[in-house]
C-alpha cells in the first residue's frame, strides 16, 4: 500500500513538473526569443508586498530598475515606480505546447516587462527562456530515451531469443559501448555528424546521437529476461503446440520485459536531459536564438558573465527538482518490480 | 598467475582494438572532411584540393585507410592532425597527461573519501550517522555534474578563494618548486572537487551495500566473539570480503571520471583532453577524435586490468579460480 502510494507520489510530482513545462507559453510572460535591446544583462527584480512606508500591499509588485548613472549593465530599483503585478492578462501570442494557438499569461505588468529572473545579453527573459529551454531538453531527453529503449528492447530481444551467433556478435557490440566513457562516445558520434545545421535538425540530430549512445544497457538486461522466460514450461508448451516465434515473442516472452523497460526509462530520461545540456552547453547541440537549457548555460564559458551576471547560473538548478523526481521514481517503479529485493534495496543499491 | 594474466590482457587488447574499429567505422559513414570547408574558398582549385585529399589518403577505401592507421599507431603516430599539420600521438600525450593528472587524483580522493564513509554508514545501518550520510548522498545526486562545476566555478569568483582556469598561474616560471606544486594544487582544487564530489554518491552507496551485506556473514559473527577490534574487523576483514563488487566498481568508476573530466576541463579550461577533443570536432579533425577516444579507452582498459590484478592478488578465491587444474 505504502509502496503504490509512494509511486503515485512520485508520478503527480513529476506530473506537475512537466506540466509547468509544457504549458511553458502560459507560465512565461513573454516570447523566448523576445529581445528587450535597451536592458542587458538586468538581475531578477524582487517581488515585494511592503513598500517603502511599510505599507502591506496584497498584490505583489516590483520596482522598476534604473540604469545607475555612468554605467552600461548596474541597475538600481526606483522606488518611486512601482510596478504591481497583474494575473492572466492577455500579452504576446503563443502556441501552448506548440499547437493551441494562445495569448493568456500567468502574470503580466501591463506595458512595463517584468524579469523576475533578470535579462541575458539581448535582454531577453531568462524565466521564459527557462521555461520554453525545458520544452527542447525535456523532449529530447524522453524521444532519446524512448528510442534507446526501442532499439535496446530489439537488440536484447534478439539475441535472447535467437541466441548463437547473433547473440555472440550482438552482445560483444554492447560490451564495447558499455566500456567506453560515455561522453567519449557522445563526442565520437558527434563529431561525425554535421555541425552547422538548423535548430529543428540539430534538435534530432541529438536525439539520434543520444539513442544511439545508451542502448546496450537496456539490451542486455532485456537478453537476460528473455533467456530465461524462453525456457519458462507454460512457453515451451506453446511452442509445443505450434505456436510461431513471433507469437511467442509477443504473446509470453515481451511482456515480461516491460517493468524493466520502465524502471529504465526512470533511470535513463535524467541522464539523457543531461546529455542534450552537456551538448548544447558546449556548443554541440540546439544553437541560438532556440532556448535550451544546456545553450542558456554556455554564456557562463565567458569569464564576464560568471563573475558580474550571477543569475545567469540560475538555469542550471531547474534540472534539481526533474532529477529528484526522476530518481525517486525510478526507486518506486524497482521496489514495485522486485518487492522481494526491498530487504536488500533498502540498503541502497543504484538510486 | 601468468594465464588469468594473459586473458585479462587479451582481453583490454581485444577492447581497443573494437573501439578503433568502431571509431573508424562512424568516421567513414560521417558526411564532409577537413577540406570540405576550403571547397567555398574561391582561392583554393580544386586540383589542390583533390591533391590534398590524395596526400592524406581521403581518397583510398576504407580498410586500407585503417590499415595504414594502425600501422602509424605502432609507430608511435596515431594518423595526421590536419588542422596542427603533425602527428596526433605527441599532441595528444601533452593533453592527455594532465587529464590523467586529474582523473588520477580525483579517484584516489574520492574513494579514500568512499571507503570510510560507506563503511561507517554500513556499520550504524539506519541509524544517525547511515541517514545523514544517505541523505547527503542523494542531494549531491540530484545535482547534475554541469551544474555543480558550474555552481563552484561561480562560488569561486565570487569568494576569489581559488584560481578560475587553466593549470599554472602566469608567474609560475618564477616559483621555487614548491610554490610551483602550491601554486598547481590550488588550480586543481576546483576541478577536482567538481570531479570527487559528482562521483562520490555513487561510490559511497556501493560501498555501504557491499559491506552491509558482508556484515551479516556469520564468520564476521565468529571473529567479532574472538574479540577482534572493531576497527580491524571492518577494515580488515569485512572490506576485504566485499572486495570484489567493489573492485569491479572501481573500473566503472574510471570511465565515469573520464567522462566527468571531459565535461570538467572545458568549464574550467584545463589544458586537457576534453577542450582539445572539443575543438578537433569543431575543426572536422577526424584523427585527433579518433585517437582522444582510443586514449580514453587505453585509460580505461588500464584501469581495468589493473583492478582485475588487484583482485588477484588480494581475492583467494579468484586464485583458486583461474588455478590450472
Amino acid at each position: 500500500m505504502i509502496r503504490r502510494r509512494k509511486l503515485a507520489i512520485w508520478l503527480l510530482v513529476l506530473g506537475a513538473l512537466h506540466a509547468i513545462v509544457i504549458c511553458a507559453g502560459f507560465f512565461a510572460p513573454y516570447d523566448p526569443v523576445e529581445q528587450d535591446r535597451k536592458n542587458p544583462y538586468m538581475p531578477p527584480m524582487r517581488l515585494h508586498l511592503l513598500d517603502t512606508q511599510k505599507h502591506l500591499h496584497l498584490r505583489p509588485f516590483v520596482y522598476v530598475f534604473q540604469l545607475r548613472p555612468g554605467s552600461f549593465d548596474q541597475y538600481v530599483e526606483d522606488p518611486t515606480q512601482p510596478r504591481p503585478l497583474h494575473f492572466f492578462v492577455a500579452g504576446a501570442p503563443y502556441r501552448l505546447s506548440g499547437f493551441l494557438p494562445a495569448r493568456l499569461h500567468l502574470f503580466g505588468a501591463g506595458n512595463d516587462r517584468i524579469y523576475l529572473l533578470g535579462t541575458d545579453a539581448f535582454g531577453r527573459d531568462q524565466l521564459s527562456r527557462l521555461l520554453f529551454g525545458g520544452q527542447v531538453s525535456l523532449l529530447a531527453g524522453l524521444l532519446g530515451a524512448g528510442f534507446t529503449l526501442l532499439i535496446g528492447w530489439c537488440i536484447g530481444a534478439v539475441a535472447g531469443y535467437f541466441g548463437g551467433w547473433r547473440d555472440d556478435v550482438l552482445m560483444r557490440l554492447a560490451e564495447l559501448f558499455l566500456a567506453l566513457p560515455w561522453l567519449y562516445l557522445l563526442f565520437a558520434i558527434r563529431a561525425f555528424l554535421p555541425l552547422s545545421v538548423n535548430p529543428l535538425h540539430a534538435f534530432f540530430l541529438i536525439v539520434a546521437v543520444i539513442a544511439a549512445v545508451g542502448w546496450a544497457r537496456p539490451a542486455r538486461l532485456v537478453r537476460g529476461i528473455v533467456l530465461s522466460a524462453k525456457e519458462r514450461d507454460f512457453v515451451r508448451a506453446a511452442r509445443g503446440f505450434g505456436a510461431s516465434n513471433f507469437y511467442l515473442l509477443r504473446r509470453h516472452i515481451l511482456p515480461e520485459t516491460f517493468s524493466v523497460l520502465l524502471t529504465q526509462a526512470a533511470i535513463l530520461i535524467p541522464h539523457y536531459v543531461l546529455a542534450e545540456m552537456t551538448l548544447s552547453f558546449l556548443g554541440l547541440g540546439v544553437p541560438e536564438p532556440v532556448p535550451s537549457w544546456g545553450n542558456l548555460l554556455s554564456n557562463l564559458q565567458q569569464y564576464s558573465v560568471l563573475v558580474s551576471y550571477w543569475w545567469m547560473y540560475l538555469p542550471a538548478l531547474a534540472m534539481v527538482p526533474f532529477f529528484l523526481g526522476y530518481l525517486g521514481l525510478a526507486s518506486a517503479l524497482q521496489e514495485r518490480a522486485d518487492p522481494y529485493k526491498i530487504e536488500r534495496r533498502s540498503l541502497g543499491s543504484l538510486a | 598467475m601468468m594465464r588469468y594474466l594473459l586473458r585479462r590482457l587479451a582481453h583490454a587488447l581485444l577492447l581497443i582494438l573494437g573501439v578503433s574499429v568502431l571509431a573508424f567505422l562512424f568516421a567513414a559513414l560521417a558526411p564532409g572532411n577537413y577540406f570540405d570547408e576550403m571547397r567555398l574558398n574561391p582561392q583554393i582549385a580544386p586540383e589542390t584540393l583533390t591533391a590534398l585529399r590524395v596526400q592524406y589518403e581521403l581518397d583510398r577505401p576504407l580498410p586500407l585507410r585503417y590499415a595504414s592507421w594502425v600501422n602509424s599507431v605502432l609507430h608511435g603516430q596515431m594518423g595526421f592532425s590536419f588542422a596542427y599539420n603533425s602527428p596526433v600521438a605527441p599532441l595528444l600525450l601533452v593533453r592527455a597527461k594532465n587529464t590523467l593528472l586529474l582523473t588520477v587524483t580525483a579517484t584516489l580522493l574520492a574513494w579514500a573519501i568512499a571507503l570510510p564513509l560507506g563503511v561507517w554508514s554500513a556499520e550504524r545501518l539506519g541509524l544517525l550517522p547511515d541517514r545523514v550520510i544517505s541523505w547527503g548522498t542523494a542531494t549531491l545526486l540530484v545535482i547534475p555534474d554541469l551544474a555543480l562545476a558550474l555552481g563552484l566555478l561561480v562560488l569561486a569568483v565570487r569568494t576569489h578563494r581559488f584560481p578560475t582556469g587553466g593549470m599554472v598561474s602566469l608567474d609560475s616560471q618564477s616559483l621555487s618548486a614548491a610554490g610551483k606544486i602550491r601554486d598547481l594544487a590550488a588550480h586543481m582544487a576546483l576541478p577536482v572537487a567538481a570531479l570527487v564530489l559528482s562521483s562520490l554518491p555513487l561510490l559511497v552507496r556501493h560501498v555501504r551495500a557491499a559491506v552491509a551485506e558482508v556484515l551479516q556473514a556469520p564468520f564476521l559473527l565468529a571473529a567479532e566473539g574472538h574479540g577482534i577490534p572493531r576497527l580491524t574487523l571492518l577494515f580488515r576483514y569485512a572490506l576485504l570480503a566485499a572486495a570484489n563488487p567493489l573492485l569491479s566498481l572501481f573500473g566503472f568508476s574510471i570511465g565515469a571520471l573520464l567522462s566527468g573530466s571531459l565535461l570538467i576541463e572545458v568549464v574550467m579550461s584545463w589544458p586537457g583532453l576534453g577542450p582539445f577533443l572539443l575543438e578537433a570536432i569543431l575543426a572536422r579533425d577526424i584523427y585527433v577524435v579518433i585517437g582522444g577516444v582510443l586514449f580514453s579507452t587505453i585509460f580505461l582498459a588500464a584501469g581495468n586490468f589493473l583492478a582485475d590484478m588487484f583482485l588477484y592478488w588480494l581475492d583467494p578465491r579468484i586464485r583458486a579460480e583461474s588455478a590450472p587444474r
